[in-house]
This record gives C-alpha cells, sequence and structure tokens, in this order.
C-alpha cells in the first residue's frame, strides 16, 4: 500500500492504494468519478482517456503511482458549474454520440486535440488524431462535425478572453 | 494484475539500485507493453521501477553530425523536436505513426528500443541508421543490439540511457500499418549515410525481429531510386504469415515499403 497525492478536477486528493492500482480504478472505484469509462482495458480504445498534465493519456494503462503528484482533470472536470465546455456543447449540438459509452473519453481527446492545434483543424487531421478512439455507433461522422464545431467556438472564446 | 511495489527513483543510481533489491523487478517507462502484460497475469514483477521521470534520461541534443535522443524523452516531444525535424526528419516521422495521440503522450523511445517488438518502429531506425545504444554500463552498437523477438544485448539490470543516430544524407520510413494495433504489418527505414552506404532496415516482417534487407541496400547503391528497386524479389523465407497476412505479402511489403521510404527521404 503506497499513500498517494495529487490534484483530481482542481481539488487536493489523498488516496491510501494498493501499488497495482490503475489511475481508472482511483478514479472511478475510489472517487465516485464514473464518467471516465472502461471499454477494452487493453489500452485501444480510448474511452478511459483523462489529462495527466494537460496531455491525453489512457488512466486504464496508468499506475496511480505514475499519476503522483500529477494534475488530473476528467471529463467531470470540463464544465464551468452548469455551463458546458464548448466541446461538450458541440457534441450535443451535433448529434456527436449515440450510446454516450466512447464520449467521455472522446471528448478528453478531442479537447486534447483541439489544444494541441490551436482552431487550425482539418477534416483530415481531426480523423487521423482520433485513431486512438473507438466508437461503435456513429461511424464518426458527427463526432468529426463536433470537434471540427468546438474548435471554431474555442477559437473565439480564446479570442474573447 | 498481481501485486507490485512500486518506484520513483529520480536518477539512474538510485534505479539501479532498487532494481539489484527486488527479487524480480522490471524498470517502467511509458508503461504500454509493460502494463497492458501485467493485467493479463502473464508477468507478475516483484518491483516496477518507474524510470521515465529521471531527468538525465530526458531530452534530445543535436550536433552537426549525431543526433542523441535521451532514452526517456516521449514520442510526442520527438515529434515536436526542432533539432529532430531539421536533422533527420525521417525519426520525426516515424514517431508521428507510432500508436495514436494517448499512447505517443506516454511511450519512450527508449522503452521501445528495450523492448525490441518484432512490430515496433524505432529498431529500424536504429538499425538502419547505424545507431549506438548508451547504457548506464556502455555503449551498444545496433548491430550487436537486437538479438531476435523481444530479446536485447541488454543484461537485466542495464539501462539504456540514450540513443545517438549519426546524422544520414537522406533517411526515410514508410509503414504499413495495421489498423487496428497501429503496429507495423512492415516498415521500412532507409538511409544514404553521408559516407555513401546505404543501409535498409525492416520491422515487422522477419520471425526474429528488426533484419536489414541486403537485396534492396545492393540495388539503391547502384542507383538511390524508387524504380531501381521494381525488379527486386524479396524472398518470404524465414517472414512472419499470421491472420493479418501471409509471409509472401509481407515480402513483397518490404519492397513497396522500401520504393515508398525511397521516395519520402528524396
Amino acid at each position: 500500500m503506497s499513500t498517494v497525492t495529487l490534484t483530481v478536477n482542481g481539488k487536493p486528493v489523498t488516496a491510501e492504494v494498493e501499488d497495482r492500482t490503475l489511475l481508472v480504478q482511483l478514479l472511478r472505484d475510489h472517487l465516485g468519478l464514473t464518467g471516465t469509462h472502461v471499454g477494452c482495458d487493453t489500452s485501444q480504445c480510448g474511452a478511459c482517456i483523462v489529462h495527466i498534465d494537460g496531455r491525453a493519456v489512457k488512466s486504464c494503462t496508468t499506475l496511480v503511482g505514475q499519476a503522483n503528484g500529477a494534475n488530473v482533470t476528467t471529463i467531470e472536470g470540463i464544465s464551468k458549474g452548469d455551463e458546458l465546455h464548448p466541446m461538450q456543447a458541440a457534441f450535443r449540438d451535433n448529434h456527436g454520440l449515440q450510446c454516450g459509452y466512447c464520449t467521455p473519453g472522446m471528448i478528453m481527446s478531442a479537447i486534447d486535440i483541439v489544444n494541441r492545434h490551436g482552431g487550425e483543424l482539418d477534416e483530415e487531421t481531426v480523423r487521423q488524431e482520433l485513431e486512438g478512439n473507438i466508437c461503435r455507433c456513429t461511424g464518426y461522422h458527427n463526432i468529426v462535425k463536433s470537434v471540427l464545431d468546438a474548435a471554431s467556438r474555442m477559437k473565439v472564446a480564446q479570442a474573447a478572453e | 494484475m498481481y501485486s507490485t511495489t512500486y518506484h520513483r527513483p529520480s536518477t539512474v543510481e538510485e534505479a539501479v539500485a532498487l532494481f539489484a533489491k527486488g527479487s524480480d523487478a522490471k524498470y517502467l517507462a511509458g508503461g504500454h507493453t509493460l502494463l497492458p502484460v501485467m493485467k493479463q497475469r502473464l508477468t507478475a514483477p516483484s518491483d516496477v521501477i518507474d524510470i521515465a521521470r529521471i531527468p538525465a534520461l530526458i531530452g534530445i541534443e543535436a550536433s552537426a553530425d549525431t543526433l542523441t535522443i535521451k532514452a526517456a524523452t516521449t514520442y510526442v516531444d520527438i515529434v515536436n523536436s526542432a533539432d529532430v525535424k531539421r536533422t533527420i526528419p525521417a525519426i520525426a516521422h516515424l514517431t508521428s505513426v507510432v500508436g495514436d495521440p494517448a499512447v505517443r503522450a506516454r511511450g519512450t523511445i527508449g522503452g521501445s528500443v528495450a523492448t525490441n517488438d518484432p512490430s515496433a518502429d524505432y529498431p529500424a531506425a536504429v538499425l538502419a541508421l547505424n545507431a549506438t545504444i548508451k547504457t548506464n554500463k556502455r555503449s551498444i552498437a545496433a548491430e550487436d543490439f537486437f538479438k531476435g523477438l523481444f530479446a536485447t544485448a541488454l543484461d537485466e539490470n542495464e539501462i539504456i540511457t540514450a540513443i545517438s543516430f549519426p546524422i544520414p544524407a537522406k533517411a526515410g520510413y514508410s509503414k504499413m500499418r495495421n489498423p487496428a494495433s497501429r503496429f507495423a504489418l512492415t516498415g521500412v527505414f532507409v538511409v544514404q549515410t553521408k559516407s555513401g552506404e546505404i543501409r535498409v532496415a525492416a520491422t515487422g516482417a522477419s520471425q526474429n525481429g528488426v533484419m536489414r534487407v541486403p537485396a534492396i541496400e545492393a540495388a539503391l547503391k547502384a542507383n538511390w531510386s524508387a524504380s531501381a528497386l521494381d525488379g527486386v524479389k524479396i524472398s518470404d523465407e524465414g517472414l512472419m504469415a499470421d491472420i493479418h497476412g501471409s509471409s509472401d505479402y509481407r515480402a513483397n511489403l518490404i519492397k513497396v515499403m522500401a520504393q515508398r521510404a525511397v521516395t519520402a527521404a528524396g
């Protein structure tokens, strides 16, 4: 057992966990943050993606110890109170989901994509960048539309700041 | 996953001492090979020693003749490195097609080379560019480093600290990606050194892991162009055959990927 201290969605968290605990287990089972999903559990599907120190990573393939001291953001941590994050709003407006299981990972990946590319995103880039996120319902078309829509919203929001 | 003890040392010396103390310790870098295997209970290290955050193992340096990438540098930092893009852009390209963005945020060049997965990308670059693998104990030439499937010249507790690539005159990489795993169904790295030597390495093809391809080297030595390979026939002897492709298919892919790599190298 080890004591780990990290920041999750802006709040300090200290937990006593077995060293073999995965970050996704800490989030879901210990902290009750069940928005982060486990899809394949083999690092392929991206449903478990969260941000560690600003980078999108697979929380099913990260030991809690690796995140010790880090700043973790999950799907629960991106809205401002009742105001959805522009990426969440774009997914809703463009019907970028069907069953919704992959959506938290999609959104966390998509925010990372926009952060890395700025507003300069085209459809091909979005499709390439989303290859680590698997969706079995939508055929991806509306997901790509959502990300492109959110990229322009985030650019506008950034320009306004 | 079986029970284990996690350590995060801050120096290479501390990591080696922790490794020696564990009954069956393993080093962890990006963890995208080790952790899935641990989750499947195919391996159960007593101690996991995380070397990914050791400052001495992170960074990229370029001189006139050599590009040195320290072992725990992540793929994303290699892709974004101005030094890499300027000196050996083929390495930046190779890195940009490893896995997916979340994998590239965690994976490290040293982890990939130490694992020597037969379908990994970096071994092809290391062998074709005749790189030197630097460890906490010694320097190992690429020719002496790769020893077959998942096997290398590394001692059990030896840590790769950096990989030094001689800067070539030209280099290119092309791979046919397995669309599900994104590993190389076959990838070929072609190099023309500053002294005019031609070196070509293929990954994902041989049953023994990364290999040189003499037939392609000879053809490119005579004429550095994609069309020079039109008549080359690669034998399928010793090549992998699985649900993703026959050995014959891979033999043909070696030629086609080499042609694309030469075109990319210019």
